[in-house]
């Protein structure tokens, strides 16, 4: 349980998730935050200040990514607490379920060379703010990995002129994106801003002796929405 | 059912040990325990030709807590922890469905590893192919990669390093060896057992259906143009069931006061060698109601569910009343839980079909009198031939020569594979693919372990005993680098047919060898495999004993770095060499030989200079260290300059050292020698802490060249750029 002295953030564990324990401990990194494992069949999401969705194959990826993990239990809490306001993330495995959750627009498709990508990339911080990229957008670019094999976003024209309108692009890759992703999108927010999706994990690079911290600013920056709102 | 003799052959069986199982059974077996010795007795199961020289390995010593025998081997890490590990082949089904192959290659090590109650840390892998032009070796390449990236990454444990080595003997037999290593509570390790009369026997995982029926005995037979046919005895990987089954079994180990008695996968011979060899241990007997195994095929015979090979099972034995604990948790988990049988008391591994008996074969005949044969020996005759090394014209372009070498499929670079493998999942690597090993974290501890696999098959081919001895000394160098001590090594010894003499003179040299360097070393052997009869169309692969090495590293992490991380380093060669050309990567590549003898190994040298490393490390001394293998000083020079993508790469100004041949010095691949960077400033320090170990200053980092003066005259000047290009474009374009 959350200690009273701070924010209570949900990790929520699908079958098939394999970056759970990671995010856990990058929130838990981060002065204010804790973090707490919700199972997918809970049907009580309990009351936290965030909910984090994160990487892996949720149900082995072998229908549609997230397309099963969006019907779990738990996931009627999760859109309920979306819209109310609340702040969600999903990373990677997460960011396809919020996909298939209709959360967040446009789909991720097989990367453009049908192969695993497993690399550190830049990305550029943009668009509107949420609570995940407080002060980050227009600042300094973010180096952190990605690690998919459906991550190359995709949107018909109307829906991707519509999220570039309204400053919906939060991370783009510098440089071109890797897996094919339109308008090199690696991460987007929905049109009220509360609701992040990205293919790249910036739980995995909060520590400098793993190779680089760029990825604690989003966790630091959702402390500093949780503790301003 | 009368057995015939031809019932027999398509066993796998030779008349003599037919005949054994009718002496120890005192009767005919049924068909179905012609199966199950079939499988248990395969060499895949049994180790029939290679036991009596895997006894004579060191598998004992003050770290090791589990040596050969179980899953798999322990090793204490100190302060409660131990590190489980090893090594395993599935070389025949990657041949013929390399995708299957290689997936259910890697799910079968994970089990081994988590079966035990570690939860696996790092996967690596051990990779042979043919020539990169031959018509099949692409075709192999994409699908093992991908099998293995689909399987690890999908299971959400990094693939964080390995070896891969091309050879033509590898046409038509790739090899694909796969590694994990788990961490877990010293106290806490569950073993393959099954004790105490009564106590129930659980099923767990994945139903079974008719995939992999003899898989283990394909694994104990030469290929042949009919191989293609046996497509339908490969296994097919379910990595989100295994995941399913990871967690769960982690779960009901982790609870206080656990109701299991003893757990194993189901591996090679599935059901059968699990439940035998669970009985073998525990002295116990069993016996499986087999109408209870859960299935997902239908009319399944006795004899089929005992051979299946069905992926991501396990059996479970526990205490008896303690049947719900195990539902509650696998039903949590969406999984199956089945109890399918009983222990026993009378010694006897019983089954019965719907309350028939089917087989009743006493454990200890399937175990302790299983055959074990001591298999002719006889040095090759082409041996003294190879070993000579004849006269080779000197190469004059050495930048030319080594801009060939470094596009060689042997040493270029490996991105295009580990880009394909998850190598972060679990937020703990900190060397990353590419250095000369990895090292990975244990959270909430100062503790890294540190993993190296090694094998040059052409230097075990020219001498089995110091080829293989070099891959161990190699190991644990590669180790020293990152400032690990070894603390184990798994290996897995991949040859030709035993029955051929040479073949088993060529094993029993590599063993001799492998022990010999174990013991020199002290690093002792705590788990393997066994793959024979790698041979297609009577051509036998390179003789190729892979060793994992596991090491550990305690204290702040380790900034050392396999390349040149500025300019303005000093840098120099520790250990000393003559420009050994015997064996080379130089000799094969740019003179089509394969012949001399292979660089020889200074078991006191090695040993200097891995303490000598541990302590550099240690006291943050040097900014990198760098390991002297395949294309000797000039390939690792050029290695050191390579940065990322993108980037010019870090010059170098460096003088070669020695007198005679400047292609031997450059390219030579003496033993024991390491090129380390370091802060001029330090030298002192340095020069201290390597005391005892042959020193030699050869330059300095800068600039976007590699240079390499021979006496006052560039011998090699050539842009780090374009040798970047030349070593990093090689994979990707010969496989596009």
């Amino acid at each position: 349980m959350a200690s009273t002295s701070s924010f209570d953030v949900a990790v929520i564990t699908f079958p098939g998730s394999n970056c759970d324990a990671d995010l856990r401990h990058a929130v838990d990194l981060v002065d204010g935050l804790s973090a707490r494992a919700v199972w997918h069949k809970e049907t009580d999401l309990g009351a936290p200040d965030a909910v984090l969705l994160p990487g892996g194959f949720s149900y082995g990826d072998y229908l549609r990514c997230g397309a099963i993990a969006r019907f779990s239990p738990v996931m009627e809490e999760v859109i309920a607490f979306a819209g109310g306001g609340g702040p969600v993330l999903g990373i990677c495995n997460g960011f396809q379920i919020l996909t298939e959750a209709g959360l967040l627009p446009g789909a991720l498709l097989a990367n453009r060379d049908l192969k695993f990508l497993c690399q550190s990339v830049t990305l550029e911080v943009e668009g509107r703010e949420t609570p995940f990229s407080r002060g980050l957008a227009g600042a300094k670019p973010l180096t952190m990995p990605i690690a998919h094999m459906d991550g190359n976003w995709y949107a018909d024209d109307e829906t991707a002129a519509r999220v570039e309108g309204e400053g919906q692009i939060i991370f783009r890759y510098q440089g071109g994106s890797p897996n094919g992703a339109r308008m090199d999108v690696a991460g987007l927010s929905n049109a009220a801003g509360n609701v992040v999706g990205m293919m790249p994990h910036p739980e995995r690079a909060c520590e400098d002796a793993l190779g680089g911290a760029d990825g604690l600013g989003l966790f630091q920056s959702l402390a500093g929405f949780l503790q301003s709102r | 059912m009368t057995i015939t003799p031809d019932m027999v052959a398509e066993h796998g069986l030779t008349a003599d040990e037919y005949q054994t199982i009718l002496d120890v059974m005192g009767r005919e077996p049924t068909y179905v325990e012609l199966g199950v010795f079939s499988v248990m007795w395969s060499e895949h199961c049994s180790y029939k030709s290679s036991r009596v020289h895997l006894k004579t390995l060191p598998t004992e010593g003050p770290t090791v807590l589990i040596g050969p025998g179980e899953n798999a081997g322990a090793v204490d890490l100190g302060d409660g922890l131990a590190a489980v590990f090893k090594m395993e082949s599935h070389n025949h089904p990657s041949y013929i469905e390399p995708y299957q192959g290689a997936a259910t290659g890697v799910g079968g090590i994970l089990r081994d590893v988590f079966t035990m109650g570690a939860r696996p840390v790092a996967n690596l892998n051990s990779l042979r192919f043919g020539r990169m032009d031959h018509p099949r070796t692409k075709h192999l390449m994409h699908g093992v990669v991908a099998g293995i990236g689909g399987y690890g990454n999908c299971m959400g444990i990094p693939t964080v390093g390995g070896e891969l080595r091309f050879h033509e003997t590898y046409d038509g037999n790739c090899l694909v060896n796969a590694f994990t290593c788990g961490v877990v509570d010293a106290e806490r390790i569950f073993l393959g057992t099954a004790a105490g009369e009564g106590n129930p026997v659980f099923y767990v995982g994945a139903r079974t259906g008719r995939d992999g029926i003899h898989g283990a005995t394909m694994a104990s037979e030469s290929f042949d143009e009919g191989s293609e046919e046996k497509r339908p005895t490969v296994q097919v990987g379910d990595p989100f069931q295994e995941k399913l089954l990871l967690e769960a079994c982690l779960e009901l180990m982790g609870s206080d006061d656990c109701c299991i008695v003893g757990i194993q996968d189901m591996g090679a011979a599935g059901l059968t060698s699990s439940s035998v060899e669970m009985a073998g241990r525990g002295g116990a007997g069993l016996l499986l109601e087999l109408d209870k195994i859960p299935v997902r095929e239908e009319d399944m015979t006795p004899y089929e569910l005992l051979l299946s090979e069905s992926q991501e099972r396990m059996l479970v034995v526990i205490k008896e009343g303690r049947e719900d604990e195990v539902f509650a948790i696998f039903d949590k988990w969406d999984l199956t839980a089945a109890v399918v049988g009983r222990v026993t008391s009378d010694g006897v591994w019983r089954c019965s079909w719907h309350g028939e008996e089917v087989a009743a074969i006493p454990v200890t005949s399937l175990t302790d009198t299983a055959p074990v044969y001591d298999r002719p020996q006889a040095r090759p005759d082409w041996q003294d031939e190879a070993q000579a090394l004849p006269e080779v014209p000197e190469a004059r372009d050495l930048g030319a020569t080594l801009t060939a070498l470094v596009a060689d499929p042997e040493v270029c670079e490996r991105r295009w594979i580990w880009r394909q493998y998850d190598h972060q999942v679990g937020t703990d690597t900190v060397v990353l693919p590419g250095g000369d090993a990895a090292l990975v974290r244990i959270k909430g501890t100062d503790k890294f372990l540190a993993f190296a696999t090694d094998c040059n098959g052409r230097h075990v081919f020219l001498d089995p005993h110091v080829g293989t001895a070099g891959a161990v000394a190699e190991g644990c160098r590669n180790l020293a680098c990152v400032g690990a001590t070894p603390l184990g090594l798994s290996d897995c010894l991949n040859f030709g047919n035993p029955e051929n003499p040479a073949i088993m003179w060529q094993f029993a040299r590599a063993i001799e060898g492998m022990g010999e360097a174990c013991r020199e070393l002290n690093v002792p052997v705590v788990s393997g495999n066994v793959s024979l009869y790698n041979e297609t169309e009577g051509t036998s692969i390179l003789p190729t004993p892979s060793v994992a090495v596991v090491g550990l590293y305690e204290g702040p992490i380790p900034t050392v770095s396999s390349r040149f991380p500025r300019a303005g380093l000093a840098v120099a060669l520790l250990g000393t060499g003559e420009g050994h050309l015997g064996g080379s990567l130089y000799l094969a590549t740019q003179h089509g030989l394969q012949r001399g003898m292979p660089p020889a190994v200074d078991y006191a040298a090695e040993r200097a200079l891995g303490d000598a490393l541990r302590r550099l490390v240690a006291d943050g001394l040097v900014e990198t260290a760098h390991d002297l293998s395949d294309g000797g000083l000039g390939l690792g020079l050029a290695e050191c300059c390579f940065q990322e993508p993108g980037s010019p790469g870090i010059g170098v100004v460096a003088a070669l050292p020695g007198a005679g041949r400047a292609d031997a010095r450059l390219f030579g691949e003496d033993a024991g020698r390491v090129i380390i960077a370091y802060d001029p400033a330090r030298e002192a320090e340095i020069r201290a802490a390597c005391a005892g170990v042959p020193f030699t200053p050869l330059g300095e980092t800068g600039g976007d060249r590699l240079r390499i003066n021979d006496g006052g005259v560039a011998a090699v000047d050539v842009a780090v750029g374009a040798l970047y290009k030349a070593w990093s474009d090689a994979l990707p374009e010969a496989l596009s």
